[in-house]
This record gives C-alpha cells, structure tokens and sequence, in this order.
C-alpha cells in the first residue's frame, strides 16, 4: 500500500474543483487510457488574464486525482505568468509531497497547466518536441531532459518515477543515462586498460560467456559447442551437433564464437577446433 | 468499522483451529524433531502427522510430501530439481500468466542459457494447447504450468496435460498454490512429477509449504543443510507452522463442500448483481472452468487503485491488476496476455472469497460498489465522451 499523505488522502476522497467549465478560455488535455491516467484542464480568466475558475477531470490513482485537485487550487487567482511558474515540485509539496514512484502525477499536472495555457494564448498544439526516447509510454529526450534538470535527477529510476521513461520493456535504459549524464555533465572515464585476467578469470569468463551468449543461439540451429580448453589466447573448442557436420562451421567459429568472445573477454583470444 | 475481507487469493485468515494446535508448540513443546530424547522425538511424531494430513489432501503417499518455507521456495526448488536431474536439456515450457514465483525463476533461467517457451491463453484466459503440444521437443527438461491462475481463477487442464507428458517422459511441475483446499485434487491418478502447495493460502500460518514429489521422480535438495526432510531440504524444520498446515489441510477438506456450493453462491451473485448495476463492465476469464471463490472484473474508464481505496473507506478489502497497483507502470501480465483491453484492465479488481465470507457482506460490496465507480466515472475525461 502506498504511504499518501493526510493532504493527498483529502484531495482524493474531496477532489476539488471537478468537472468541466463549457467555455472556457483554455483546455489542456495530457495521458491516455492506455497509460493508466489522464487529465483534462479548463480554465476561465478574468479581463486581467487572471485565472478566475479551474475544473479538471481525471482517470487515473489517488495521486493522480490528488495532484490535479492540487494544480486547480493553485492556479485560482494567479495572473498567467503566475501560473506558469508553477513546477511539478509546488504540485507534490503542496499535498505534502508524494511517493517517488507517484511523482508523474504532479509532472502531468505541470504538463496540463502548459497546454492550457497554450491553448488559451492560440498557440498551435506541439507536435511532439524531440524524438522518442521511451516507445512503451511515448516519451522524448526533450521531456527527459526537462524533468531531469528541474528536479535534480540523477538516476534512471528516478527518471522513471517523474515521468514514465524507462518503465516497460527498459530497452531505452542506455539512452536516459546517456541524456543524465549529458545533463549533469558527468563524463565516464575513458574504457580503462583492461587488467590482464588472470588464467582462471579467462577461462572461467570464457565458459560462462560460452553458456550465456553463444551456446544458446548455436543450439536454436540444432548445434552446440564444448569448451575443450584454453592455452594462452588459443581457445580450444569442440563443435556438436548440426555445427559438427556444417560446412560453414569455420564461419560461425570465426564470425561469431570467436568475435562474441573478443568482444567480451579479451580481443586477442583465437578459437581452433580441436583437431580430430 | 468492519472489515469486509475479499483478498483470499493474497492470503487467508488462520483458522482458529488451525492456531489453537500450533500454539503447544511454541512454550511447551519447543524441542527439535531431529534429537534422540523423547522430548523432541514427540514433536517429531506430530511433524509425522502433519505430513498424513497433507497427503491425504491431495491423494499422495506421505513419503512424497517435503516441508518447505513457502510456494516460492516449493516452485524454486521443483524446477532447479528438474533441470538439474536433466543437465543435457535445456528447454522448459510455461505459461504467459504464471505466478511471479515460477514467471520471474524462468526469465532468470532464460539469462543462463535456457530457452524458455511460454505458452499463450485465449481472451478468455485458457491455456492454448495446441501452441502447447506444438511447442515441445526432445530438449524439453520440464514443463511447469499452474493449476489455477490467481489473478482470474482460470483452471487449467493439468490432468490432461500430465497424461500427454507422462507418456513423453517429459518431467511436470505445477504450481497449485491457489487451486489446493478449492477444488478436489487426486494427484495419484495423474501423472504430475512435482507439485507446490502454500500454508496461508488454505487457511493455515504464512511462511510454511510443501512440496509433492512423485515417488521415482529425481530430485536434488534446493536448500542443503542437515539431514532434515531425508536429506531434502535442510534447515532445522518450522515445527509449529508444520503442524498448522497439516491442521489447515484437514480444515479446507472439511470444507470443500461448502466452498463449492454456498461460496460459489455467494461470488456468482456479487457478480451477476455487479454486472446488472453498472454498465461498461466486463468479467475476465472462463467461467465454465474456474475456482469457486474468484472473480476478475474489469470496469471501464476508471482506475484500479482509486476502486480500491474508496472501497478501502467502507472497509472492503480487495485487489487490482492496475498499473498503479502492481508496483510497476503496467497492468497485470495476466490480463495483458488475455488481451484484456488497457481501459478495462487498469480498471480490474479481483475479489476471491473463503467460507468466511457471509451474504451479508456480499450484499454490502453489491450496495456500495456502483457508487463508487459512478463516483470515479465522473471525475474521468473518458466517461462522458463513450
């Protein structure tokens, strides 16, 4: 169960503000269905362009609820400019902060007050800004690098947790830590030398690379290979199965056993099959 | 406030009697069933007993029953038993809807070199056996497939599929953590090699369970330790939980009756009542072959965790496969592999019921739920729009 606060616990069971104003002077709509939550903001201004009246509707967890009642009872009464100061971060501190994994729910707060007030000012709606990073939940480098320099991220964990990223399949992992690592400047340090391994760290990295990346694929094909040993960089294999009787065996040794244990164990290693 | 409690398939209430047998065993009778004096020798007795009674459940020879810590360590221990009985193959076929226990064990075990083939289910949570029966080869090590899903309560055709591989030599593991003490299970005439059970699923003490292992099957003790379990399974044995779980076997027996006739009643009528109160509301799984006490609903346009904490006020207990809920950002694998549509599964509350269940209560749910989801329909963007 999630740990919400008294304050986040109220704007749920007592939302505020629900509902839609029918000419409003400015919509925002954020999320979808298949996300999980979404939000839709009206506002209504006053001739000084202040925000005179905010309805929302919501789908979506407590939080979600609790967030767009919050960014409602903010907006009442501030000018525009105000409003558009408003962060993701006032949403969350205004119900007395959120559950990290929650903190989405007040970046779709923030999100929503911008396009409404895009909308308002006739501003074309965005075409998406940036390209997409995330493809499960549809998010760009553009919004992860926003929501990472506004509140200090420094992880792919907290990325997800802010605005989805990485949350699916996590095949875009690489990618948010490129953009966090670009964003806080933090430069890896050149591949280092490798150590030299000892022989037994070679032989054991090369069985279990063996195991793990090679022998699986080899084995869809009706093949295998046995580990026979290793003198110095020769590495002494046997082939089994439809690799023993293949023609091109050389080439799947060469091509792929030998460059998949370069790659992961040391590049001067050379594989031979063992002679009969 | 009263606690209405429809959350079994989490876990269940300990039966009172089930705690009044295990409480000896704490103070009084602490010794340890392995020692030569009589004092622990008689808890030794008793742990003697406990293995009848599980047996007796489900058929089986008390011989094939070994104690473990819970489902996960009998699903862990069946399936590294398995393939380590079998080091030449490396193929194991399971299912899209499996528990976390046996789902998240296979895609680590995909990480070490196993090709893993997890078999598909219909929209209406069946398992697909022709994909099954195309899918198995002479490299297959193991198949481990659930007697009954814990999300929907789908059962699966295990004796079927035990007699297909039986003939194939083709080594079984069910997970039966949710259809023991629920539905009657003869595991003598089928022919599953390996098959795990859970104490607080039954009404029995949480961190106790056992594992079935069919006489002749080959095993390798998953945990080793001392000579406990015949050298199965070491570690010093959870004497009084033991106890409550053979206790509690007796008491699903005792009850199996009742838990397919008046619980079924009760969760047929939650759910034609349901569905005759609120619109745009769907009923996930097969319900010709499902446990009595689960239903899976999905509602449309609404999500899971706001159901469930405003049925959380009245103090109704349920759960959801919403995204909000599940700990990740995605909705259930189970409804997702059902093809449950995305408005509806993060929309789904589970409710799974015990013979402590009364019809008022399940009057009470009837009562109260429209409300709540009219209430959560109209705060939702969607709802207007249908």
């Amino acid at each position: 169960m999630w740990e919400y606060s008294e304050k986040v616990k109220d704007h749920f069971l007592h939302p505020r503000n629900v509902g839609i104003i029918e000419n409003a002077d400015g919509v925002g709509e954020v999320g979808n269905l298949a996300c999980g939550d979404a939000l839709t903001l009206y506002i209504k201004l006053d001739k000084n362009e202040r925000i005179k009246e905010a309805k929302f509707q919501t789908f979506g967890c407590a939080s979600a609820i609790a967030s767009s009642s919050a960014l409602t009872e903010l907006i009442k009464g501030k000018t525009l400019e105000e409003a558009a100061n408003i962060s993701n971060d006032d949403i969350a501190r205004f119900l007395g902060g959120l559950p990290k994994e929650k903190m989405h729910c007040s970046v779709m707060g923030r999100d929503a007050l911008e396009k409404a007030i895009a909308n308002y000012r006739g501003q074309p709606v965005e075409r998406i800004k940036g390209k997409i990073v995330c493809e499960c939940f549809g998010i760009t480098d553009v919004e992860i690098e926003r929501v990472i320099r506004e509140n200090h991220l420094i992880s792919i964990e907290e990325v997800t947790d802010y605005v989805k990223a990485g949350g699916g399949c996590g095949k875009c992992h690489d990618q948010i830590q490129a953009i966090i690592d670009s964003v806080t400047g933090t430069r890896h340090p050149a591949p280092r030398e490798l150590k030299r391994l000892t022989n037994i760290q070679k032989i054991k990295l090369i069985e279990s690379t063996l195991d793990r990346e090679i022998r699986p694929s080899l084995r869809q094909d009706g093949g295998d290979v046995e580990l026979i040993d290793v003198e110095g960089d020769n590495v002494i294999v046997k082939l089994h199965g439809a690799c023993a009787t293949c023609r091109i065996s050389h080439i799947t040794l060469k091509d792929y056993v030998e460059k998949k244990l370069r790659e992961i164990v040391t590049p001067e290693l050379v594989v031979v099959e063992e002679e009969p | 406030m009263n606690v209405i409690y429809l959350d079994n398939n989490a876990t269940t209430r300990t039966a009172p009697e089930v705690l009044e047998e295990m409480l000896p065993y704490f103070c009084e009778q602490y010794g340890n069933p392995s020692s030569m004096h009589s004092f622990g020798g008689n808890v030794g007795a008793r742990l003697r007993q406990a293995r009848e009674q599980i047996a007796r459940l489900i058929n089986a020879d008390p011989d094939e029953i070994i104690f473990t810590s819970c489902g996960t360590e009998s699903d862990n221990t069946a399936i590294w038993a398995a393939l380590a009985s079998q080091p030449d193959k490396r193929h194991i076929v399971s299912s899209k809807v499996e528990h976390p226990a046996v789902k998240n064990l296979c895609e680590h075990l995909a990480g070490k070199g196993y090709r893993i083939t997890f078999v598909p289910v219909d929209r209406n949570g069946r398992l697909d056996m022709d994909y099954f029966y195309d899918h198995l080869t002479p490299d297959t090590a193991l198949v481990t497939i659930m007697w009954a899903n814990n999300e929907t309560g789908v059962i699966f055709p295990i004796e079927k599929i035990a007699e297909f591989l039986n003939e194939r030599n083709i080594v079984f593991h069910t997970d039966a953590v949710q259809a023991i003490g629920k539905i009657p299970i003869d595991i003598h005439s089928t022919g599953v090699d390996f098959l795990s059970l859970s104490g607080h699923k039954l009404h029995g003490p949480k961190g106790v369970g056992a594992l079935y292992v069919r006489k002749g099957t080959k095993f390798s003790p998953f945990l080793i330790g001392g000579h406990q379990e015949r050298g199965r399974r070491g570690g010093t044995e959870n004497t009084a939980s033991i106890i409550g779980l053979g206790r509690a076997c007796e008491f699903v027996a005792d009850h199996m009756e009742e838990e397919n006739t008046r619980v079924r009643f009760l969760r047929d009528k939650l759910e034609t009542q349901l569905t005759t109160r609120i619109s745009h509301m769907r009923i996930n799984g097969d319900r010709s072959q499902r446990l009595p006490n689960t239903t899976s609903v999905g509602f449309d346009y609404v999500e899971g965790e706001s159901i469930l904490l405003l049925m959380n006020e009245l103090g109704i207990c349920a759960s959801s496969g919403s995204a909000c809920t599940s700990g990740s950002l995605e909705p259930s694998h189970v409804l997702r592999a059902m093809g449950v549509p995305f408005t509806s599964a993060h929309g789904s509350i589970r409710f799974s019921l015990s013979v402590y269940n009364t019809e008022t209560e399940i009057d009470f749910v009837i009562d109260k739920l429209p409300a709540i989801i009219e209430r959560l329909r109209e705060l939702s963007p969607f709802w207007k729009r249908s």
